[in-house]
């Protein structure tokens, strides 16, 4: 089956409009410290990012997915507070929500859909639960779901690595492909994971991976002094 | 709830919707005068208005630091956005993080003015109508006189057009005739203000039209 893929196109593009630009996904704050230097360091933080909040992030937005598609009523707050679980940082938890609530306010004014309209409800949703919904109201699958919530996770800290470091943006483009292929086992499994999660009605299967050291640059890089990015 | 996992569903007051306030976009160059613009509308208009204000800095919050020390508004009425090195994208081409800050303000004070600052761009920067009513473009004859002619769609399309810093005019070889000439010639019918923030720091005219914009707003 192909799916209709426009609006999902859309959804994968930086140029539409949900808050992301002002993120770089934790790169700002590595940078800051000389942790990363090129676009070989670069390759090397994606392939983390990927294994630890990749991991959940995917899983999420799969998850988002499927509770959409669903008829019967969810429970967003639950799945939301096993994101919020999965997200120590209290400033990472912040730039989701509000990452979260300006891709809810495009997406519903998008493609309006109950299960938008529902989590909305709720306040300020993480972003890849709200992620998962936008691509059901667009048309799409958990997997493009999962694929997207990767490539957002790639593209957020590629754009930033660029305009902090003035790295080659072709070599970077390179980075990021190389990078989405090896992620390709992550979203795989993701879907998977998801799948059982909403088969049982169990946000607690959702996958649950830590990585201490970008959790605590965050909330360092949240109390600097001149940060570019707001995450 | 703890404050940094709040989903805003708590705490929202029940009082009644607030009404949309006039968003007035303030936009132009690095050091050209924008702060110190909004500065002077607050001061000017804070005693017969309910005034809120947006900045956008590229580094961090300068501006919102700026007018807070300044004592213009109170701490709680400035809000600042980042913008991830790009603070055109945040006033013109994604929008979202500039409206969830009038909203929230919105919200809390129910303002009768919004002024959104940008950081400083360049002369293409200019705001999204979807976020701002109308904008103010200020540019300085510092920048060089040949700045009206050049254009750029700040100086061609803004609502109004600021020239700061005229009592720079004859140090650096500005000519006053000229930048008037030019901004009419590429604004038409557009208002264009020269002025001085640092002689008249009551911005006097460009708090004219703002109070001619109020009062055609009411009139609506």
């Amino acid at each position: 089956m192909i799916e209709p893929t426009a609006g999902l196109l859309l959804l994968a593009d930086s140029r539409f409009p949900a808050g992301g630009h002002a993120h770089s996904g934790g790169v700002e704050a590595v940078v800051d410290r000389g942790l990363l230097r090129d676009a070989g360091d670069l390759g090397v933080f994606l392939d983390g990012r990927v294994a630890g909040a990749g991991t959940v992030v995917a899983a999420v937005a799969a998850a988002g997915c499927l509770l959409a598609e669903r008829a019967d009523p969810v429970d967003w707050a639950c799945w939301d507070a096993a994101v919020s679980a999965r997200t120590p940082s209290g400033a990472l938890r912040e730039a989701s929500r509000v990452q979260g609530s300006a891709l809810l306010r495009t997406a519903r004014r998008v493609w309006p859909a109950p299960a938008l309209d529902a989590l909305a409800g709720h306040g300020r949703p993480h972003h890849a639960l709200v992620l998962g919904a936008a691509v059901a109201a667009a048309g799409g699958g958990a997997g493009s779901a999962a694929q997207l919530a990767v490539h957002h996770l790639l593209g957020g800290a590629c754009s930033a690595a660029v305009r902090l470091l003035g790295l080659d943006p072709i070599e970077v483009a390179a980075v990021q492909a190389q990078a989405a292929r090896r992620a390709e086992p992550t979203a795989r499994a993701a879907i998977t994971a998801a799948g059982w999660a909403v088969e049982h009605d169990a946000p607690r299967r959702l996958p649950s991976i830590g990585t201490p050291l970008p959790e605590i640059l965050a909330q360092l890089h949240a109390r600097s002094e001149v940060p570019l990015f707001a995450s | 709830m703890h404050r940094d996992d709040r989903t805003g569903s708590v705490g929202v007051p029940a009082a009644a919707e607030p009404s949309r306030p006039l968003r007035i976009g303030i936009g132009g160059p690095v050091g050209s005068g924008k702060t110190a613009l909004v500065a002077a509308l607050c001061r000017r208009l804070r005693g017969e208005l309910s005034l809120a204000v947006v900045t956008n800095d590229i580094y961090t919050t300068e501006d919102a630091d700026y007018l807070r020390r300044h004592g213009v508004l109170p701490d709680e009425r400035i809000l600042a956005v980042r913008t991830g090195c790009c603070p055109h994208t945040a006033i013109r081409d994604d929008i979202t993080a500039n409206l969830d800050a009038v909203e929230e303000l919105t919200a809390r004070h129910d303002p009768d003015l919004a002024l959104i600052e940008s950081g400083g761009d360049n002369l293409t920067a200019t705001f999204s109508y979807g976020l701002v009513d109308v904008q103010i473009f200020v540019v300085d004859v510092a920048g060089g006189d040949k700045v009206p002619r050049k254009g750029g769609p700040g100086v061609t399309r803004a609502d109004l057009l600021v020239i700061n810093k005229i009592d720079l005019a004859p140090l650096v070889g500005a000519d006053l005739d000229v930048m008037r000439r030019d901004a009419l010639a590429v604004r038409g019918a557009r208002p264009t203000v020269l002025i001085s923030l640092r002689e008249q720091p009551d911005a006097g005219p460009v708090v004219d039209w703002v109070r001619s914009l109020l009062r055609s707003a009411a009139r609506r």
